[in-house]
């Protein structure tokens, strides 16, 4: 009699977990679609030709390669080479940086190590939204801006990108120390050490800050206008395309700013894709440290 | 108030509780104010002392040191070159030549403008020649400012390396009255590569945050007291100078012009900012982690497919996802489209331009495509934390008979909740300062009227963040409004941030959970 019940029950348990499975099954197919839907419409409207502005239904009524073809006789090919020179440049130099920065604050106990730490949180405290009118400004003195923004703005993307160090600090934090006392004990300077024996460890947060470093600079758009001041030979991607879709221009370029979304997005979300097992384990690790 | 006992406190009512920790809270805030005041009260005695020690300390090393020492006082560098050691010799007298050759061709100006601000401002001569009139530029209030600013860093530097100077003289006669040899220029070298490998390591990105974050912010707090702005440029239409403390007053003043003060717009656009950061937090961690915790169910099939989808907002660039998305709720947008064809409203709703219940329904889609923003992130960090909960944890739970959202409230909320307090709240302080999000999607709109009067256009979804970028640009740009405006939001992110940290459990219980 007792071992009936039993069985009942586990019987019981499996029909609701089947239940309970099937409903997050339809919560996530209906979560994914609402997550797809503009993608989705963005692909389509890339395609559309019978009408070049905005317009209420999703599926075109003539289809075509013209808003592709159109984007070519714009700037948009400098813009887009602008972005990828800035990102390229930007993945390679900013990643050494962030890893000089957090691997001495991981690594290093040296006098002024605490108060660095805490100047830098309370710098990051201020909105850096401030700081563009000066960087502007002096940018300009140095003839960095207008046509000349790209190595402008590499310039302050990389000068300033020590202060993002918390997520590679987080991960040199987990990497033994024992293992550079050993090999400091065997006589290896520190620079050997780091060279040697950190660096091959630390290959996914390595690819986790050059993936961050590439693609941050394809969504700038503040700070890339401030820099290029209206000037179409220095803008990037978000500055050149945000024109488009302004109250004078949507309605002749919105089509057009969809098949230039796809372009620009299509490299990016590939290249995310691929790398995504490191870039999941770095925003995990960053959320867990603080 | 009564103040409980643990035990007494465990016997209290869930009601009870929650009251009684809310009121804890609020008590501790003077205690907590009072250890800051103090905390600051200690620093300034400290750093006196310190002053004092250093003054010491030289005045000591100068009338017990030697010839070369002595010299050392004027000439950096001389005991070193005197004692061999060449490297850092030269490099003393290097930085001294320097400092002095910059100050007297131009150090010495900027410091003598930076009270004034500049003299002479731009004016018109009367060209006889030609018979017209010359635009004659001066002054340049801006530069002034900026090389100022620049010009003390580099006393302040100075100041710093003469002592070391000094310093090293000392260490280096007491090396060699205890006959041990001197560093040479080659050991310095070598020790730039192992036990001051640091130094190496954190010069160049130091230089940067120095130069493109430290001095643009002290710049810009002495923009706030300045009367910097579109008409007085500090160059080409006028020269700006210092104002004190009028601009905070400005901003504080409950009576403007027209009945209208700085004062309570600033207040409804932070009431808006906080309001918008505590949902745009909230919503996307729990709906967030309620995403984590359906695709890690077992059972559940295809779960690297629907976290590819989620991810897709996290690798396509912002600009383009928001704006479409902002577009696709326009009035003649998708959206409406499809509504109108299905026949489920009789009118194009005006997403963007409602300022109905002060433009609720733009604040309320704003927050709503947020969690369509923010959900995939949380989804993988909430991902990560959960699989290294204890599976056991649930285990002796299911045997004790806790139901499913006894288990969420009693495990799984506070180990994710102790884990990600920190998260937490720098995601609340970088939603309060989330610029693309409003900017993208609604740039402020819609406009709210009673608040216009006010530098910048606000509208009803205008974080203090957008409207500081609205009156940084157009014509009659007020700099110096942003300046003020800029340090309130770091007053207002700094104290939260102060007030929040050290009560995080994760701060103050670090060992709970491990």
């Amino acid at each position: 009699m007792r071992e009936k019940k039993t069985v009942k029950r586990h019987l019981g348990l499996r029909a609701t977990n089947a239940i309970s499975n099937s409903v997050i099954h339809v919560l996530l197919v209906i979560i994914s679609i609402i997550w797809l839907i503009p993608f989705v419409c963005i692909v389509l409207q890339s395609f559309r030709l019978e009408l070049s502005g905005p317009v209420g239904y999703v599926i075109p009524k003539q289809w075509g390669f013209d808003n592709y073809a159109a984007l070519l006789r714009t700037d948009f090919k400098q813009w887009y080479i602008n972005t990828f020179i800035i990102a390229l440049v930007n993945a390679a130099l900013q990643t050494v940086i962030v890893l000089c920065m957090s691997y001495t604050l991981s690594r290093f106990r040296f006098k002024m190590r605490g108060a660095l730490m805490r100047l830098m949180m309370i710098l990051g405290l201020f909105p850096g939204m401030l700081t563009m009118i000066i960087l502007y400004r002096v940018l300009k003195d140095l003839g960095l801006t207008e046509a000349n923004a790209v190595p402008g703005l590499i310039l302050v993307y990389v000068a300033s990108s020590g202060m993002g160090y918390y997520v590679s600090k987080g991960f040199f934090d987990t990497i033994p120390k024992s293992l550079d006392e050993a090999a400091r004990v065997d006589g290896a300077t520190r620079m050997q050490v780091l060279f040697k024996i950190i660096l091959p460890l630390a290959k996914p947060i390595v690819i986790y800050t050059i993936l961050t470093a590439f693609m941050a600079p394809w969504g700038d758009y503040v700070f890339a206008r401030y820099i290029s001041f209206e000037n179409p030979v220095g803008m990037n991607v978000a500055v050149g395309m945000y024109k488009w879709l302004t109250l004078d221009q949507i309605n002749s370029n919105y089509t057009m700013f969809c098949a230039g979304g796809v372009i620009v997005a299509i490299p990016v979300t590939i290249l995310f894709l691929c790398l995504q097992r490191y870039y999941v384990e770095g925003v995990t690790g960053g959320a867990v440290k603080g | 108030m009564k103040q409980y006992s643990d035990l007494e406190y465990l016997q209290l009512s869930k009601w009870k509780k929650f009251c009684y920790r809310i009121l804890c809270f609020f008590r501790s805030i003077p205690t907590a104010l009072k250890n800051f005041v103090f905390g600051i009260g200690r620093f300034f005695k400290n750093a006196a002392l310190a002053v004092v020690r250093e003054f010491k300390d030289i005045f000591f090393t100068f009338k017990d040191g030697d010839v070369h020492t002595k010299i050392s006082y004027a000439v950096m560098g001389w005991g070193n070159l005197a004692r061999g050691q060449i490297l850092r010799g030269l490099l003393f007298l290097l930085f001294e030549a320097v400092f002095i050759f910059y100050m007297v061709v131009s150090g010495g100006y900027w410091l003598s403008m930076l009270p004034s601000l500049g003299k002479v401002g731009p004016g018109k001569i009367y060209d006889p020649i030609y018979d017209v009139y010359v635009y004659q530029y001066n002054d340049n209030s801006f530069k002034i400012l900026l090389y100022g600013v620049l010009t003390i860093f580099f006393i302040i530097a100075f100041i710093y390396t003469w002592r070391l100077n000094v310093k090293q003289n000392k260490i280096a006669e007491d090396i060699i009255k205890s006959g041990k040899p001197l560093k040479s220029g080659r050991d310095d070298l070598r020790s730039l590569v192992d036990d001051k490998f640091h130094k190496t390591l954190l010069a160049l990105p130091l230089t940067g945050i120095l130069i493109f974050t430290v001095l643009p912010i002290v710049f810009m707090i002495l923009v706030a007291f300045t009367n910097y702005d579109g008409s007085h440029d500090g160059f080409i239409n006028g020269l700006f100078g210092w104002q004190g403390f009028e601009n905070f007053r400005t901003l504080f003043s409950w009576k403007g012009a027209n009945g209208h003060s700085y004062a309570a717009t600033f207040g409804e656009i932070l009431t808006w900012t906080l309001i918008w950061a505590v949902f745009a937090t909230f919503t996307n961690y729990f709906l967030g982690m309620f995403v984590a915790m359906m695709i890690n169910k077992k059972g559940v099939r295809v779960k690297k497919l629907w976290r590819t989808i989620l991810v897709m907002t996290i690798a396509i660039p912002q600009f383009i996802s928001l704006l479409y998305v902002s577009k696709m709720f326009a009035k003649n947008g998708i959206v409406n489209g499809v509504l109108l064809d299905l026949g489920w409203i009789k009118q194009a709703i005006d997403f963007w331009g409602s300022t109905a219940n002060n433009g609720l329904l733009a604040r309320v889609l704003v927050i709503v495509i947020n969690i369509w923003i923010g959900i995939p992130y949380l989804m993988l960090i909430a991902t990560g934390i959960l699989m290294n909960i204890p599976a056991d944890l649930y285990e002796s739970a299911k045997i004790d008979g806790a139901s499913g959202w006894k288990q969420y409230t009693k495990i799984t909320l506070p180990y994710m909740l102790f884990i990600t307090g920190p998260y937490l709240l720098t995601q609340f302080t970088s939603n309060m300062n989330n610029f693309n999000v409003i900017f993208l999607l609604t740039g402020g709109a819609p406009t709210n009227a009673s608040a216009s009067w006010a530098s910048g256009n606000v509208g009803y979804t205008d974080l203090l963040i957008t409207w500081l970028f609205k009156i940084t640009t157009g014509e009659d740009a007020k700099y110096y409004l942003a300046s003020v405006v800029g340090i309130m939001v770091f007053v207002v992110v700094a104290l939260i941030t102060l007030i929040v940290y050290n009560r995080l459990p994760s701060v103050k219980n670090e060992e709970d959970f491990q």
